[in-house]
């Protein structure tokens, strides 16, 4: 890996996402999304947590990565300055991955908004810190793997709106294996369930960090990055 | 410095480049002619390593642009067909993510954008964001960005499309300053531009070389049989005959009247023989006012069509 190639991507990245609307808009719908689930918990219910925010937020994530992740790699595609960056001497990977990583910083830093609710909580209950930065750190994985199966589905499709549908589509699909166990019988949902990233996430927002669910996240960041690098090697696109 | 050997590319089943060999040496600006739809544009993606080829292999200083990419694509500056370009950028910012990416060291960065930008003259620009530049200055920009690197071998996929007539002799100078210590491939469909800036042409037409050589030799190569064309006023102006009595005059033919009274005489001319003051000996004999006596030869232009003129034998066996 060049880190020269990844740095000049994210760099790129980073400027053109707060040159444009998009970021700011993506962000504060996100953030009035996530404030609501918020106000839910401690206003209606009186309770000093923040679960209703970590039950919801890997099924939201399903849109707001996407919407992120849909135009780094379409709009190359489509202005044609993926040629100008294929033509120089860079590596695949280190481009997707320079991409992954402006996409995920956008993510990082709406989650990092919401820390003022976590603060708050913590100043006006006694909230256990534990699962919430446990949550915190469990939404970071899954958000990264939400961002990357973006970045793959924009390296499919010059169009920014079909590159958007198929990362929700699989994220979805994803985050919804969990609830397999309502209509499979146990042993083939034990395994369905297992590729599920809301069940990872739900295991690591208990609490118990498991190298298992941590391992699970980075084999999805790692492999769908990978595929599309490949899909930027073979030139070939939906 | 390129070896091009036996190159094939096909999109599915349609050969786009059917079959191209040649090679280019260093110093040599090559104008890479051909209709629409002949191959320019794919081989210089073949040769860039944006497409893989088909069949066959392309080196560059021996190393091949499939095994060794990285290091091939070190050594090129390419400027794509559409000019691909950050809008919302500007020139500095553009120009140092190039920088940042084709990992020029960083105390040179700022010396070299600078003189590309001298070179290309948008120096007075380098704070405007591209998309609000013109088209002419956005080429330059694409200019200086294929320059950036120094590298040593340019390919330029139609680099004075969308430019002034001004602009053109610019960027013309510019390419034959250039052609000195590199080496350059250019494409383009502007017959002139091939004259004026290339020391060398190959043809292509329907992913097939057709014609390789310097402007001259193509001339000499493809050079029909002269032909003169006569206007000439008097008694007697319409007996060919007396036109074919010439040494030198193979064949003379009558046109339309281009004005009434003048007659256009047509006469081919064998090769290597100047018939022209056997003709002006006539006139004066025969009292007839000449009023225009030219000689035509085959230029680049007519060479261009007459090789790449779709063959009718082609169309029918595709129909079919």
């Amino acid at each position: 890996m060049n880190l020269a190639t990844v740095k000049a991507v994210y760099r790129k990245e980073m400027k053109s996402y707060f040159a444009s609307p998009m970021a700011y808009i993506v962000l504060c719908v996100f953030l009035i999304i996530t404030g609501w689930f918020f106000s839910l918990n401690i206003f209606k219910e009186n309770l000093a947590h923040l679960r209703s925010i970590f039950d919801i937020l890997p099924f939201l994530l399903v849109i707001f990565a996407p919407a992120i992740s849909m135009r780094l790699i379409s709009e190359e595609r489509k202005s044609g300055t993926m040629e100008l960056l294929v033509t120089m001497p860079v590596n695949e990977f280190d481009l997707i991955f320079g991409k992954f990583l402006a996409g995920f910083t956008l993510f990082a830093e709406g989650l990092a908004f919401t820390l003022v609710y976590a603060i708050t909580i913590l100043l006006l209950g006694n909230a256990e810190i534990g699962p919430i930065i446990a949550g915190y750190f469990g939404l970071l994985l899954c958000g990264g793997a939400y961002m990357a199966i973006g970045i793959m589905g924009s390296s499919l499709s010059e169009n920014q709106i079909v590159a958007f549908i198929l990362s929700f589509l699989i994220s979805g699909v994803l985050a919804i294996l969990v609830f397999s166990a309502m209509i499979i019988p146990p042993p083939v949902a034990d395994f369905i369930q297992y590729l599920s990233t809301t069940y990872h996430f739900q295991n690591i927002a208990r609490g118990v960090i498991d190298s298992r669910d941590v391992i699970y996240y980075l084999s999805v960041i790692v492999l769908t990055l990978m595929l599309a690098s490949r899909a930027i090697a073979q030139r070939k696109f939906l | 410095m390129i070896e091009i050997k036996d190159l094939r590319k096909y999109y599915g089943r349609l050969p786009a480049v059917d079959g191209i060999s040649f090679s280019v040496s260093k110093g040599e600006i090559v104008g890479f002619l051909g209709p629409n739809g002949a191959g320019k544009t794919t081989s210089m993606k073949v040769i860039t390593s944006y497409y893989p080829p088909t069949a066959g292999t392309v080196t560059i200083e021996g190393l091949d642009v499939v095994e060794n990419s990285l290091e091939t694509r070190k050594r090129i500056g390419y400027l794509p067909e559409s000019n691909p370009l950050y809008h919302d950028l500007t020139v500095y910012e553009y120009l140092s993510l190039i920088a940042d990416i084709r990992q020029i060291p960083q105390d040179r960065r700022r010396k070299r954008i600078k003189e590309m930008c001298e070179l290309t003259g948008i120096i007075d620009r380098v704070g405007s964001v591209i998309g609000e530049l013109s088209k002419g200055l956005r080429q330059r920009v694409g200019l200086a960005q294929a320059m950036l690197h120094d590298p040593k071998v340019l390919i330029l996929d139609e680099p004075t499309i969308g430019l002034d007539p001004n602009q053109i002799i610019e960027i013309r100078e510019l390419i034959r300053r250039l052609g000195k210590e590199k080496t350059l491939i250019l494409s383009t469909h502007i017959l002139p531009e091939v004259q004026a800036t290339c020391n060398r042409v190959i043809i292509i037409h329907r992913g097939k070389l057709v014609a390789d050589g310097t402007p001259d030799q193509l001339q000499h190569q493809f050079e029909g049989q002269p032909v003169i064309d006569l206007y000439v006023q008097g008694e007697g102006t319409d007996v060919l005959s007396a036109y074919r009595s010439i040494p030198g005059i193979e064949k003379a033919e009558q046109m339309k009247e281009p004005e009434p009274n003048i007659r256009h005489i047509r006469l081919v001319v064998s090769k290597g023989s100047d018939p022209r003051p056997g003709i002006y000996r006539l006139c004066v004999d025969k009292g007839w006012t000449l009023y225009e006596m030219s000689r035509r030869i085959q230029s680049l232009e007519n060479i261009f069509h007459q090789l790449t003129q779709v063959d009718p034998a082609l169309v029918k066996e595709h129909a079919a």
